[in-house]
């Protein structure tokens, strides 16, 4: 274990393990990253409950893409593709801007397995 | 390219506008500043060599004190030279980022014009505030008269941006009776003053795009001591360096200053402890003491943080009877000067001097010669009986029923 000696000074982390004007021109998941960058170490510990995607009733608006603090929306090729659950703190703000009837992104317990959240998936509301 | 200005060898300046100057003769990156009095003049001064083309940098109006050191900490993080200026409630307000700058170990001057501070409202000088930013990580110097505050400013950067130290640093001096009392100053010239802070040297800039750096990371039980007392071991040792910067001042300058300033201390039986411009108060008083035969002498220290515990020691080591003037309230301890210069004292003299507390000059209240010459004969005493012949804290000119504890 490292000593008070053995710090960079002002607890300053640094995140790449390369040049980053380097990394900049390569896509993330290229980069090198140090044990120390939020990219590396999870920090969904605290989570209590996790957001869940059915993508039945997405309409891949990307609000919850757009309103996510902690950029744990995941998409590819421009359709919303899951949600990352090393970042994703469990906030419930996604499923709250998600504006399909039925939701298309709901809170369930952490230990919830993810098919058996889909089976239990609400109908459509009527108002 | 700002313009130079053109200096007399001796310029009749207050504190602020010493101050002011040297902060212009820096060519400082950014100043965030929210003006409060007594130190408004520092930033308003600022802000018209700004206007008038002597500075090239930013003047950053912010809506709060809290916003101005906040700024400071960005610009310094991202890698500039910052400065900023400020008093009492507003540095009060800035409490919470001072410890958020020192912890980031970025490089900030400020200067704290010692006010009062509320309730009840008072505008004018004690030494509340310095008192507050005791335990916030910065390196804490003190001023006695303007041409001090112009000399410590430009000191201040080099001590803080050293590599071997990246502490931001704090100058004191006196609300009014330094900051608005225009004495002779004499200033360098533009070019030599640069010349002496020196061009500033970048560490861990967030604006260098080759080497990322997260500011601001999370430590819990697991890591927080380790950071923090790497702080503390890192203000300790600042001593080196900021004797070595006294030094190379004293050869450009001739004016040498010292971690503790001694006054008639060669064959002084008593000495009074004091800081800011009652300083030059207490030496005043210890002249006319002598001439009563008081073998009276006057102590006292250039850093407040880091604290120079061995050398006031020995300054005050052939003293029979020693008395500390705190102007800050206690409220509910001994004065701070009296419980860090007294235990100096208890371990490292090999006389037991006898130690006593004076509370004085709160709000902006006087210290008359009657009352320093008063303390000398109160020490006086204390030396010939070989004890206390009075309580140890008592306050200065405080009106109603006499106040004394211990
Ligand atoms: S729960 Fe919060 S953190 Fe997790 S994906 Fe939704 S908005 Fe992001
Ligand atoms: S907000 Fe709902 S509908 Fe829109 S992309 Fe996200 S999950 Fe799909």
């Amino acid at each position: 274990m490292k000593g008070w000696n053995e710090f960079e000074i002002g607890s300053v982390l640094f995140p790449l393990n390369e040049d980053g004007m380097k990394a900049q021109e390569k896509m993330p998941q290229e980069r090198s990253y140090t044990e120390n960058s939020s990219r590396s170490a999870s920090v969904a510990h605290w989570r209590v409950q996790k957001p869940v995607h059915n993508v039945e009733h997405c309409i891949n608006c990307f609000f919850c893409w757009v309103y996510c603090p902690d950029a744990s929306i995941l998409a590819k090729d421009e359709k919303m593709s899951g949600v990352d659950y090393v970042h994703c703190k469990g906030c419930g703000v996604c499923v709250s801007v998600c504006p399909t009837n039925p939701k298309s992104l709901l809170m369930f317990d952490e230990v919830e397995e993810e098919k058996d959240a889909l089976k239990k998936w609400p109908q459509k509301e009527t108002k | 390219m700002a313009s130079k200005y053109e200096l007399s060898k001796i310029e009749v300046w207050d504190g602020n506008m010493a101050a002011s100057h040297a902060l212009r003769q820096a060519q400082i990156d950014v100043v965030a500043a929210y003006p409060i009095t007594p130190s408004t003049p520092i930033v308003q001064n600022y802000g018209k060599f700004l206007s008038d083309g002597y500075i090239d940098g930013e003047f950053v109006m912010v809506e709060s004190e809290h916003a101005a050191m906040s700024a400071c900490v960005g610009a310094a993080a991202a890698g500039g030279r910052v400065a900023t200026a400020t008093s009492s409630q507003g540095f009060a307000l800035m409490i919470e980022v001072m410890y958020q700058a020192s912890g980031m170990r970025v490089p900030i001057v400020l200067n704290l014009v010692n006010r009062a501070l509320a309730a009840p409202l008072n505008v004018n000088g004690d030494h509340s505030d310095m008192y507050l930013s005791r335990d916030c990580g910065w390196i804490n110097l003190c001023t006695y008269n303007p041409q001090e505050a112009y000399d410590f400013n430009l000191m201040a950067f080099r001590i803080s941006e050293d590599m071997r130290v990246r502490i931001p640093t704090i100058v004191n001096q006196d609300g009014f009776i330094c900051s608005h009392t225009a004495q002779n100053v004499q200033p360098l010239s533009d070019d030599e003053a640069y010349a002496f802070v020196g061009e500033y040297k970048t560490k861990n800039a967030l604006l260098d795009f080759s080497k990322p750096a997260t500011y601001g990371a999370q430590t819990e039980e697991d890591w927080h001591f380790e950071h923090k007392a790497q702080l503390h071991h890192d203000l300790m040792n600042s001593v080196g360096v900021i004797e070595e910067v006294f030094e190379e001042f004293a050869k450009l300058t001739g004016r040498k200053y010292s971690l503790v300033e001694s006054y008639d201390m060669s064959d002084a039986e008593v000495a009074i402890v004091a800081l800011g411009t009652t300083v030059e108060s207490a030496r005043v008083a210890a002249k006319s003491a002598r001439e009563k035969g008081i073998r009276a002498g006057v102590v006292s220290i250039r850093s407040l943080r880091p604290f120079p515990y061995k050398q006031v020691a020995e300054a005050l080591q052939n003293c029979k009877a020693v008395a500390m003037l705190d102007r800050s309230l206690p409220a509910g301890a001994m004065g701070m000067l009296f419980n860090e210069v007294g235990v100096a004292l208890l371990q490292n003299a090999q006389n037991k001097a006898i130690l006593s507390n004076y509370i004085y000059g709160l709000g902006g209240r006087d210290m008359t010669q009657e009352a320093l010459l008063n303390i000398y004969h109160e020490l006086n005493e204390n030396a010939k009986a070989g004890k206390l012949t009075h309580e140890t804290q008592q306050f200065v000119g405080l009106r109603g029923k006499k106040m004394a504890f211990n």
